[in-house]
């Protein structure tokens, strides 16, 4: 009831006083209400009742086709400055982006008050869905229909919503980094002994494990209409569960599929299984804390990941890269572009059946590109070689000459080698081609991204539409094929992974002397340099960016890689939130399994090339 | 007759693989070779250990580069990595344990059969690792499951990792038929497996929970003595009595005629 009496006064207002300056407000009339911060790159204030109109019309009148990233800011403990003033809670952050003009995004707001519900977007942009669900997951907004809103990363039952500020888990200890009770000076203490029962839980007050009884998590996995028109052939249709322990589940995901014989008619994907919670630690770790967090997100490609953090990073801090450190760090994402690409083309021809050979193949050189990582960031998978400003240490001298080697003799032939193994082979091509076909339109609307949109004929590639970092420079192509199916989804990685070898060999050539560190100072992770300033909180770990909010997106591997930052000049990012490709490109894992062969699934999802690491963050 | 033995090979005898005691015929000298029982049990256990396929995390990648051509785990018979906890040895936990999953990976450590083993490979697996605060983080896979190797590194490498595999082959070599567990009348190494919650919960640990949640302890949880610990191996009354019936139902249903 309060409700209702509170809402009127509020819309009123908006109506009377739409500002004809902000953009859109002519088109749908009070949708606009204010810009995020003066300064802002674009942030508008949308009224949540108009944000579904003002979707439609981004959506259809002004090309902003494809909704990248969905997500949420808890302001309860906000330090700075720009909200001073602001009564609502939470704050819904979407941003849109155009498959066919490229170019940078518009950016709308919605603040949500405490126990308030936000329409969901899914009915424009149907990519919505799993991000919606994670925010509802995570931070407890409900999104007003939503076909499907449930918990995607922790289960049923669990207790609160872990993102909110508010909400500790069981070894909670401080809000930021370097907590005090691991300085050096105090004596350590195990978190497990000071909780009773010597794990990371802990439980409402009041409660009775005794009388608990776990909900029937049921995720639903709806019956096909159809289910009679098979006529006198009629089977009953069945449920049939994979995972979380699966051989091709790529790690540990689930999949539900109601099948009827072997033909899917729904499937659902469900994820958590390893949430890491990411993005809770990243917001309790000093910036440059987080730099090797990322590697573990798409812990294939530990370098791009690293590219995205950095960028983002010095996007919000005004920092310049010196040229030698842009070059490096082009070389190492293009060499994991190699490395993701070849790993995942083994993979796929993995879960067609051929078990091991030909992943053996694909991945023999990586461990030839591994050697050039590990020795000029210490490790092989885990690099955290990239700084804000620079990468942290230079090339070895011999270097460029192995990378060389590698780009013109080895890595030219291993892919030759494939393609001669593989594209032409009667399996891949009968289990292959036409198989998960998805249209480009359900694509984008989806927000898929990556090499599975290229796969289907959009030549949509963020180093070439939005260039960031120094890919303006390379004359490379972006291939796509028309047929978006498996075949195309295998054979696109071919290619991209021989543009990526362009790339490589460009910049190796090119690539200047110099610096490699624009500012040393927050690159001083060394023992030496940096514990000293860990500790006492100066230096290199925490200095403080400026007040705002940034939005950085690469283009990784497996698709657009965003990450979202909110800085109140703090040394710890108030919100940290990453955008994984893995994850959202999981929305059409049911479209495009749907009508085929649940031995089709395997191989649908093994070309999606999802890293578990990513998806469940 | 000394002249068909191979050079050395009356010192093999004497060191290992010839008892003194028994007396082959002159014939069959290089042919047969007498060795203790557990030496054969454990030599053959040791080289064909099939781990289960089963990766959790990022190092799950560096099982399998561990597994493929260039580190090649067949070297020790262990190439044969089996989807089916039935017909594997052992247990890699390769990755980080979240709350969400161990029960998943409970379930599957009870289902296989004896003997079996488990690693646990990397800083995650073995104790939170990296993301040890985090809210659906296991700190450590030995909270549930006893662990016979752990491999250190974030994470490890293969060489760490294949290092991890040798010490493991050291431990089986180790045993001996007549003392190990799983040939025992009493034993059992049935898990119970943990529930999912408000948060995760032991079953074994229900008595506790329930003193700290209802009973006065409700206002101390939170101050957090260190004393209070309770190991896991402290069973309630209750989950004795529980795991007893589940144990007499599944003798009972064994000794029924098929
Ligand atoms: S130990 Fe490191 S590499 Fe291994 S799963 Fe944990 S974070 Fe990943």
């Amino acid at each position: 009831m309060s409700d209702a009496v509170a809402e009127a006064p509020v819309a009123d207002a908006a109506a009377a006083e739409i500002d004809a300056s902000l953009p859109y407000n002519n088109a749908v009339p009070g949708a606009v209400l204010g810009r995020w911060a003066e300064e802002s790159d674009g942030g508008l204030i949308v009224a949540a009742d108009k944000l579904i109109p003002l979707m439609t019309h981004l959506r259809d009148k002004e090309e902003y086709d494809f909704l990248s990233s969905v997500t949420c800011v808890d302001y309860s403990k906000y330090g700075g400055k720009l909200r001073a003033g602001v009564s609502e809670r939470f704050d819904t952050v979407y941003h849109l982006y155009s498959t066919s003009k490229g170019g940078g995004h518009v950016k709308l707001h919605v603040r949500v008050p405490e126990n308030d519900t936000v329409p969901s977007a899914t009915a424009v942009y149907p990519g919505a869905n799993l991000q919606e669900c994670e925010v509802y997951d995570l931070f407890g907004i409900n999104f007003e229909g939503h076909p499907n809103l449930r918990r995607v990363l922790l289960w049923d039952g669990f207790n609160g919503h872990p993102m909110r500020k508010d909400w500790h888990e069981a070894y909670y200890d401080e809000d930021a980094k370097p907590f005090k009770s691991r300085h050096p000076a105090k004596g350590y203490e195990f978190h497990e002994d000071k909780l009773p029962w010597g794990k990371n839980t802990t439980y409402p007050e009041g409660w009775d494990p005794e009388d608990w009884r776990e909900p029937i998590t049921y995720v639903p996995v709806s019956q096909a209409p159809g289910h009679d028109e098979l006529g006198e052939l009629d089977t009953e249709s069945i449920v049939v569960n994979l995972g979380p322990h699966h051989p091709s589940t790529h790690g540990v995901f689930r999949m539900i599929a109601r099948i009827e014989g072997e033909t899917i008619l729904a499937l659902e994907p469900e994820m958590g299984y390893l949430h890491r919670n990411h993005e809770k630690i990243g917001e309790r770790n000093t910036w440059l804390m987080n730099m090797p967090y990322t590697d573990r997100l798409d812990y294939i490609n530990s370098m791009s990941n690293n590219l995205g953090l950095a960028l983002a990073v010095e996007k919000l801090m005004d920092i310049e890269v010196p040229e030698r450190a842009s070059y490096i760090r082009i070389i190492m994402a293009e060499f994991t572009r190699v490395i993701n690409h070849l790993w995942s083309i083994g993979f796929i021809l993995n879960d067609l059946g051929a078990l091991q050979t030909p992943a053996l193949y694909a991945i023999e050189e990586r461990e030839m590109i591994l050697d050039l990582f590990e020795e000029v960031s210490g490790a092989r998978l885990m690099c955290n070689y990239m700084r804000f400003g620079g990468v942290v240490r230079d090339l070895t001298p011999n270097w460029i000459k192995r990378a060389l080697y590698l780009v013109h003799e080895r890595l030219p032939h291993t892919l030759d080698e494939l393609d001669r193994l593989l594209s032409g082979n009667e399996i891949v091509k009968a289990r292959g081609k036409g198989v998960g076909y998805l249209s480009p339109q359900d694509l984008i609307a989806l927000s898929i991204s990556g090499p599975m949109i290229r796969a289907a004929g959009i030549p949509y590639d963020i180093r070439k539409v939005d260039p960031y970092c120094i890919y303006d420079r390379f004359e490379f192509d972006v291939p796509t094929l028309p047929d978006g199916d498996i075949y195309a989804r295998y054979y696109i990685r071919l290619l991209e992974a021989r543009e990526s070898l362009k790339i490589l060999r460009q910049a190796l050539r090119d690539i200047p002397g110099g610096e490699v560190q624009g500012l040393p100072a927050f690159a001083s992770a060394t023992i030496e340099a940096g514990f000293g300033t860990i500790m006492g909180g100066r230096g290199g770990y925490s200095f403080r960016p400026p007040e705002g909010e940034v939005y950085q997106r690469i283009e990784a591997p497996k698709g657009e890689l965003g990450y979202f930052l909110v800085s109140d000049n703090k040394a710890n990012p108030y919100r940290y939130h990453v955008r994984a490709p893995s994850y959202i490109n999981l929305n059409g894992l049911g479209p495009m399994s749907v009508g085929y062969k649940i031995a089709d699934a395997i191989v649908i999802l093994g070309a999606i090339d999802i890293v578990l690491g990513e998806v469940d963050r | 007759m000394a002249s068909v033995d191979p050079a050395g090979f009356q010192q093999l005898k004497e060191q290992q693989y010839l008892h003194d005691q028994i007396t082959v015929p002159a014939e069959l000298q290089s042919n047969v070779l007498v060795t203790t029982l557990d030496k054969a049990y454990n030599w053959s256990r040791r080289s064909s250990m099939w781990p289960l396929l089963f990766g959790l995390a990022c190092c799950a990648i560096e099982m399998i580069a561990t597994a493929a051509s260039r580190y090649d785990l067949s070297r020790f018979g262990m190439e044969v990595m089996r989807p089916s906890p039935r017909q594997s040895d052992l247990m890699i936990v390769s990755g980080t344990v979240t709350k969400k999953m161990v029960p998943a990976i409970v379930r599957i450590y009870n289902q296989m059969a004896e003997p079996r083993y488990v690693l646990s490979m990397g800083a995650c697996a073995t104790g939170g690792g990296p993301f040890k605060e985090g809210y659906n983080v296991v700190s450590g896979i030995d909270k549930y499951l006893p662990v016979d190797v752990y491999v250190p590194g974030c994470p490890p490498t293969p060489e760490a990792l294949i290092f991890g595999l040798m010490k493991l082959h050291e431990k089986v070599e180790r045993q001996s038929i007549a003392k190990v567990a799983w040939y025992r009348k009493e034993s059992s190494g049935f898990v119970p497996v943990p529930i999912l919650g408000p948060d995760i919960f032991d079953p074994r640990q229900i008595q506790l929970i329930r003193e700290n949640t209802l009973g006065e302890g409700a206002a101390s949880r939170s101050s957090g003595g260190g004393e209070v610990r309770v190991m896991p191996e402290l069973l309630s009354d209750d989950v004795k009595q529980n795991l007893e019936a589940i144990r007499t139902r599944y003798l009972a249903k064994m000794k029924q005629p098929a």
